[in-house]
This record gives structure tokens, C-alpha cells and sequence, in this order.
């Protein structure tokens, strides 16, 4: 009898022992896996300064977590689901990743979404705009770092009314993202006490914006607002410079604008232009001190908002594994949800149950040449958006959120 | 013997394959590979190129998506039902197109298959930008668990076979003589007192269907359809893996869309330079061996027995 309680006691500490020990760092490696565009649209404002932010964070981390080697690996996805699809689940199934990052383009990334939660991976968006993600596509792996579509409406919405800008016209790009985007700031300005006086929409992708401009300034609307993205937001600003409509005192509003994009097209076109960013890197010393830093090593590019996003999110996901002592995908984001957030990128900030990283938000403006100190001197913070008012309440459509 | 032998042993291969490669990978080249030999049917066989096949593959992959994650149909129907729509749309795009020849009917085909990107960028059910994500794979006639991916890679497999003998038997049958007299020379097939109209509409559907059934397959494979498999980059890539591979052989389809799957695969990691390289392949391909691979080898073949025959 005896006897056998001392067998039992012995198992019972070894798959003890052996439990502790599977629990820790998988195949010996904390494995990165930074996958995004790296020569399409997106190549400027996440690209390979995405994969520096990573590396950036790996290094000022120690390269070392629990004792294991930490790697970063990048791959481009070329903005296709499929190709997309298919690098992830070879990243994890056989060459060891541990965590996406990254990943802009929403199909892309509600693709990757879509595997990393079946296979019980991590993915830390910092780059895809959709508010599906934490949303009806929301994951127990998944955390969404940056921005969304939710913040962008609301922050440039509300803040915009909020300073004297009370009648809207848009201009949407003519599919869902653009109807979308519409929608949501329609509803923010007129729930703040604006009015819109009209929409027109434009074909997606389209080139010549004339006609659309001149019906914009005809409302004699105080903002428009570019329901659109990419290259089509690019083409509206720089043909409404020509026109001069901001000259001429009504003001654009940008919904889906990055550093990267003022700085292709220049401050005399993109003038007055204001839009919400996640963050900016001439606000303090510790945004500077970073900031300088990542542009010595980027051809001089300060980051944009989401390439900073990818340094603090991964800082801050080694920081769960080594607290958690494991880097088991479910566990390392409980950790990381318990865990305070705060770097000099995340201020005031939180992750909530359904994987969105809340944090202060900022309404810019697109300086004057005039008031432009030197290169990347470009925004002029207006206003802090405090996280819980840009990011609103969770939505039930996620199965993460409760009751 | 020979030939058998090597059948053999291709069949054996193919399914030993997914114990030595990664299974997503082949299936994939798989899809690609159908994809290809279908386009391959019209372009070097009735001598039509077509810049609109994304419209049969997308419109397959759409309702496929569509078919199986809303209304909850069972794959084999799914694939079924996203082939019929390919053919369906494949119809109405050939009864217009065939009626030009040349640069007009390439232009026809791009012009049309632009309209179904349009309308798959705008219609509800497609899911815009973001696709139909997230399609449970399900359970083949019902007891085949497809989530298993030696499974899924054995029907994929299947698939792929089905529609490479389907183009085979066409190519080698009566019909197939004459859609090959139609490209050599199509006022000769006419004076013969061939409808070469119905010919060319009846390959340009056959085609389209294969394409779509390229399409649904993907579909199942990734669980997703999306804008690239409509946008007219996906047509002009079929282009480059037929040509790649050789355009009249039925073997060189399958060997570009390998090579071409096989670079966006295994080069991501180089980041920039995948599309680069890409066209710096084809770039080689036109000017080094304009009959593809495929062709280039079989010519050397020829060439050989030729010289064989000769001296001995």
C-alpha cells in the first residue's frame, strides 16, 4: 500500500516536472513572423520599417526571453489573401512561428485572424483598419494594436464638430470600406450636433477627382471628408490642392491618412488636412528619443503610426511571455490583457477581453510650409482623444465580449 | 512501356507528395495547375487568348464561399454548384467574345471579366474588400472529414485529375481535331463545313467550367474567396504560367503553375523581389524559349529521335 502511494507521489512529480517543462518556450525559439506588403501600396507606411520595428524590439529586449533565442522572419503577402494564407500556415506549421504581426489589408488580415485562432498562434495587428477584427471576427489570440476604422470615425468625426466644423460633405469611394466609413462618421457628426449636406461617390480606384471636388465645394459644406483610402485619398488631397479649396477655408478631413502619405505628397498640397493618428513622433522626448532612433536605421523615414504600433505591441508581447513563462499563444495574450500597457508609444492604455488595445488617440493637422521646422516636421496635435471616447463601448457581435 | 511506366510512377508520386511537402503548398500548385490546363485549352489548342479567365475562377469562388458558408452545402455540391455558375458565366462571355478575333477578342474577354470584378468589389454577399472568410471546409459525401489535410490534398488531387483527363479525352477526340484545324486555319475549317462558331463556344465553355472548378477548389483549399481571384492580375498570371510552361502541350500548364505557386511560396521571404524575379523569369522564358519549357523539351525530344532516325 505504502509502496504504491510512494509510486503514485513519484508520478505525480514527474509529469509535474514534465508538465512545467512543456509549458514553457515551444521547439527552443520565440519565432516573429512580420508578414505585410513589401512592395505594393502599403510598402511605405508598414513594410520593411514594420519588419525594423520588430527587430528593434527584439533587440531592446535583450534578444533573449526565458532563456530562448528570440527571431524575427518577414514575408510579403502582396496584399493577396491567398498568398497570405498560405505563408501563415507554413510559418506555423513548419517553420516554428509563434507570432504574427503586422498585417495589413483587411481580407489578409481577417484571413490570418481566421488560422492563428484555430491554430492557437498569436496575431498582434497593427496595420489593417477593419473594426471586424475585434469585432465578429474577434479571437483569444488575437489583439488589434494600432487603430480602427471605429477610432478614425470617431476621432476626427467628434473632434472636428467639436471645433466649429458643423456641416459635412463626403467623398466616398463607391464599395464597402468607403460606405462603411461613411456611415460611421455620419452617425458621429450628426450625434454630435453636425449636419451633412450631402455624399457623392466616387468609382474605386479612380484617378480624376475633379468633378467630385467641385460638387464638394459647391455644398459649401465646411469639411469634407474622404471616405476612402490609399492612392484615391492621395489623388483627392493633391487635386483638391489644386483647386484650392483649402485655401479657400473649407477644411479636408482625412480618414485613412499615414506620415508616409504627407510625406510623398509634400506640405503645400496637403495643407490644413486633418486627420486622427495613434500616434506621432515629434510629441515628446521619449517619442523622439525612439523615434530618431528608428529613422537612423530607415533611410532617415520617421514611423508611422502603425510601424511604432509594431514595436510597442511586440515589446510588449515578450513582456507577457516572460511573465507568463510560456509562450503558449492563449496564455501569452491572457497575460498580456492583465498586464498594464505602457511604453512611449501607449498612453493610458488597456487591452479589453475582446483583444482591442484602447489608447489615446490624436486629432492633427497638416502644417503650413511656413510652420514646418525642417524634414518630418508635420503635424500639429490638436487635440487628445482619450481611448475609452475614440474606441467606444465592445461590440456583442464579438463572442469574447460577455453579456 | 515506357510511357506507362512513368505514369506509374507520376501517379505514385503525386500521392506520396503531401508526406514530403507541405499539403496547402501542393494543393495550391494543384488549383493553379487546373487553372492553367483549362486557359491552356482555349489558348493553345484553338489558338483564343482570353484576358478574362479571373472572372470563371473568382465567380466559382464566390459562390462556392457563398453556397457553403450561408446556405451550408456539402463541398461536392458546393464545388458543383461554383463550376455551373462558372459555365453559366463562361456562356455568356463566349457568345459575345468569339464573335472577334485576335487583340478585339482578348479585349472583349478583359472588358467583361472587369465588369464581374466591379460587381464582386460592390454586390453584398461577396463581402467587398474583406471576401467571405472563415468557409468551413465540412464533411465530403458526408463522412470524408475535409479538415484533415491529407484528406483535402487526396480530393484536391482527385479534382485535378478528373479535369486534366476531361482535357485530355477533348484534345484527343474528333471535336479536338477540329478546334486544332480551327486554329491552324479558320476560313479552311469553315470551307470544310464546320460551324467553327459552335466549336469555339463550345471549348471557350468547357474552359470556363474547368476554370470555375479551378476556383471552388481554392475556394475549399484557403476557406476563402477574394477580390485577387477576380482582379486581372490572376488572368494575366495564368497567362505567364501557360506560357512558362509551354502553351499546347498538356503538360506545360501544370509545370508553369508549379514553377510560377513554387516562386510566390518559397521567395515571400525575399520580400520586394518576389515580383521582380517573376518577371525576370518570364522575361528569359520569351526571349530564350519561346515554346516553354515544356515545349523546349519536348522540341529537343523530337529533335533527338529525328537524328536517331537519320543515321540509324
Amino acid at each position: 500500500m505504502k509502496h504504491s502511494t510512494a509510486l503514485l507521489a513519484g508520478v505525480a512529480a514527474l509529469a509535474l516536472s514534465a508538465g512545467s517543462a512543456l509549458a514553457q518556450v515551444s521547439d527552443d525559439v520565440v519565432k516573429i513572423g512580420v508578414l505585410n506588403d513589401q512592395s505594393g501600396t502599403y510598402a511605405d507606411l508598414a513594410g520593411p520599417g514594420s519588419t525594423l520595428a520588430a527587430q528593434m524590439a527584439v533587440d531592446d529586449f535583450g534578444g533573449t526571453v526565458l532563456g530562448k533565442k528570440i527571431e524575427v522572419v518577414f514575408a510579403d503577402h502582396q496584399n493577396k489573401p491567398d498568398v497570405g494564407s498560405s505563408i501563415v500556415n507554413r510559418w506555423i506549421d513548419a517553420e516554428q512561428v509563434d507570432v504574427v504581426v503586422d498585417v495589413p489589408t483587411s481580407s489578409v488580415a481577417l484571413a490570418v485572424q481566421e488560422i492563428t485562432n484555430r491554430k492557437g498562434k498569436v496575431h498582434l495587428n497593427s496595420t489593417a483598419a477593419s473594426s471586424d477584427m475585434t469585432g465578429k471576427a474577434c479571437s483569444p489570440t488575437g489583439i488589434h494594436w494600432t487603430y480602427n476604422t471605429t477610432a478614425l470615425a470617431n476621432g476626427t468625426g467628434k473632434a472636428i464638430v467639436a471645433q466649429g466644423g458643423k456641416s459635412w460633405y463626403f467623398l466616398t469611394a463607391d464599395y464597402a470600406f468607403g460606405h462603411a466609413l461613411e456611415r460611421d462618421v455620419s452617425a458621429v457628426v450628426k450625434a454630435a450636433g453636425g449636419e451633412v449636406k450631402g455624399v457623392v461617390r466616387h468609382p474605386f480606384p479612380n484617378q480624376d477627382f475633379s468633378s467630385f471636388l467641385l460638387q464638394a465645394q459647391a455644398s459649401g459644406a465646411q469639411v469634407i471628408g474622404l471616405a476612402n483610402a490609399g492612392a484615391d485619398t492621395i489623388n483627392a488631397i493633391k487635386q483638391a490642392g489644386e483647386f484650392g479649396i483649402t485655401q479657400a477655408g473649407q477644411k479636408l478631413a482625412g480618414l485613412l491618412v499615414f506620415l508616409s502619405d504627407i510625406h510623398s505628397l509634400g506640405l503645400q498640397t496637403a495643407q490644413g488636412l486633418q486627420l486622427t493618428t495613434g500616434f506621432y513622433w515629434d510629441m515628446d522626448d521619449e517619442t523622439r528619443a525612439w523615434s530618431k532612433k528608428f529613422a537612423a536605421k530607415h533611410n532617415g523615414a520617421m514611423p508611422t503610426m502603425v510601424q511604432a504600433g509594431v514595436y510597442s505591441a511586440v515589446s510588449h508581447y515578450l513582456k507577457a511571455i516572460k511573465e507568463a513563462g510560456t509562450d503558449d499563444g492563449k496564455k501569452v495574450v491572457d497575460k498580456m490583457k492583465e498586464l498594464p500597457v505602457k511604453d512611449f508609444f501607449a498612453r493610458n492604455a488597456t487591452i479589453r477581453a475582446d483583444g482591442r488595445m484602447v489608447h489615446d488617440m490624436y486629432l492633427a493637422e497638416v502644417k503650413k510650409p511656413s510652420e514646418s521646422k525642417g524634414a518630418w516636421d508635420y503635424y500639429k496635435i490638436l487635440r487628445t482623444i482619450p481611448g475609452e471616447e475614440a474606441y467606444g463601448p465592445m461590440n456583442p457581435a464579438c463572442p469574447l465580449v460577455k453579456g | 512501356m515506357i510511357r506507362i511506366l512513368g505514369l506509374v510512377v507520376l501517379v505514385a508520386a503525386a500521392l506520396a507528395a503531401p508526406y514530403f511537402f507541405y499539403p496547402i503548398f501542393l494543393m495550391k500548385a494543384l488549383c493553379f495547375a487546373l487553372f492553367a490546363c483549362a486557359f491552356n485549352l482555349l489558348l493553345g489548342y484553338v489558338g483564343l487568348l482570353s484576358f478574362g479567365h479571373a472572372a470563371f475562377l473568382g465567380t466559382a469562388a464566390y459562390i462556392t464561399g457563398h453556397s457553403m458558408k450561408v446556405l451550408g452545402l456539402p463541398p461536392e455540391l458546393g464545388i458543383l454548384a461554383g463550376t455551373a455558375a462558372a459555365a453559366l458565366v463562361g456562356l455568356v462571355f463566349g457568345w459575345l467574345a468569339i464573335r472577334r478575333q485576335g487583340i478585339y477578342f482578348a479585349m472583349i474577354t478583359l472588358a467583361l471579366s472587369q465588369m464581374i470584378f466591379f460587381y464582386a468589389l460592390q454586390a453584398p454577399f461577396t463581402g467587398g474588400e474583406d471576401g467571405i472568410q472563415a468557409i468551413p471546409r465540412g464533411h465530403l459525401l458526408g463522412f470524408i472529414d475535409l479538415t484533415s489535410e491529407i484528406a483535402l490534398y487526396h480530393f484536391v488531387l482527385a479534382i485535378f485529375v478528373f479535369g486534366w483527363l476531361v482535357i485530355y479525352r477533348t484534345i484527343h477526340s474528333p471535336f479536338g481535331q477540329v478546334l486544332k484545324a480551327i486554329r491552324e486555319n479558320e476560313p479552311r475549317a469553315i470551307s470544310l463545313g464546320y460551324r467553327t462558331d459552335h466549336y469555339k463556344l463550345m471549348a471557350f465553355v468547357l474552359s470556363a467550367a474547368l476554370s470555375g472548378m479551378a476556383g471552388s477548389t481554392k475556394t475549399l483549399v484557403f476557406q476563402l474567396a477574394s477580390l485577387t481571384d477576380v482582379h486581372w492580375h490572376m488572368s494575366g498570371e495564368v497567362v505567364l504560367m501557360t506560357l512558362l510552361g509551354g502553351m499546347g502541350t498538356v503538360f506545360g500548364p501544370v509545370v508553369g503553375a508549379f514553377l510560377v505557386v513554387s516562386i510566390q511560396n518559397y521567395l515571400a521571404q525575399m520580400g520586394s523581389w518576389v515580383t521582380i524575379i517573376q518577371g525576370g523569369i518570364f522575361v528569359v522564358c520569351v526571349l530564350l524559349f519561346r515554346r516553354g519549357i515544356v515545349g523546349e523539351v519536348l522540341a529537343l525530344i523530337r529533335k533527338l529521335r529525328e537524328r536517331q532516325a537519320r543515321t540509324g
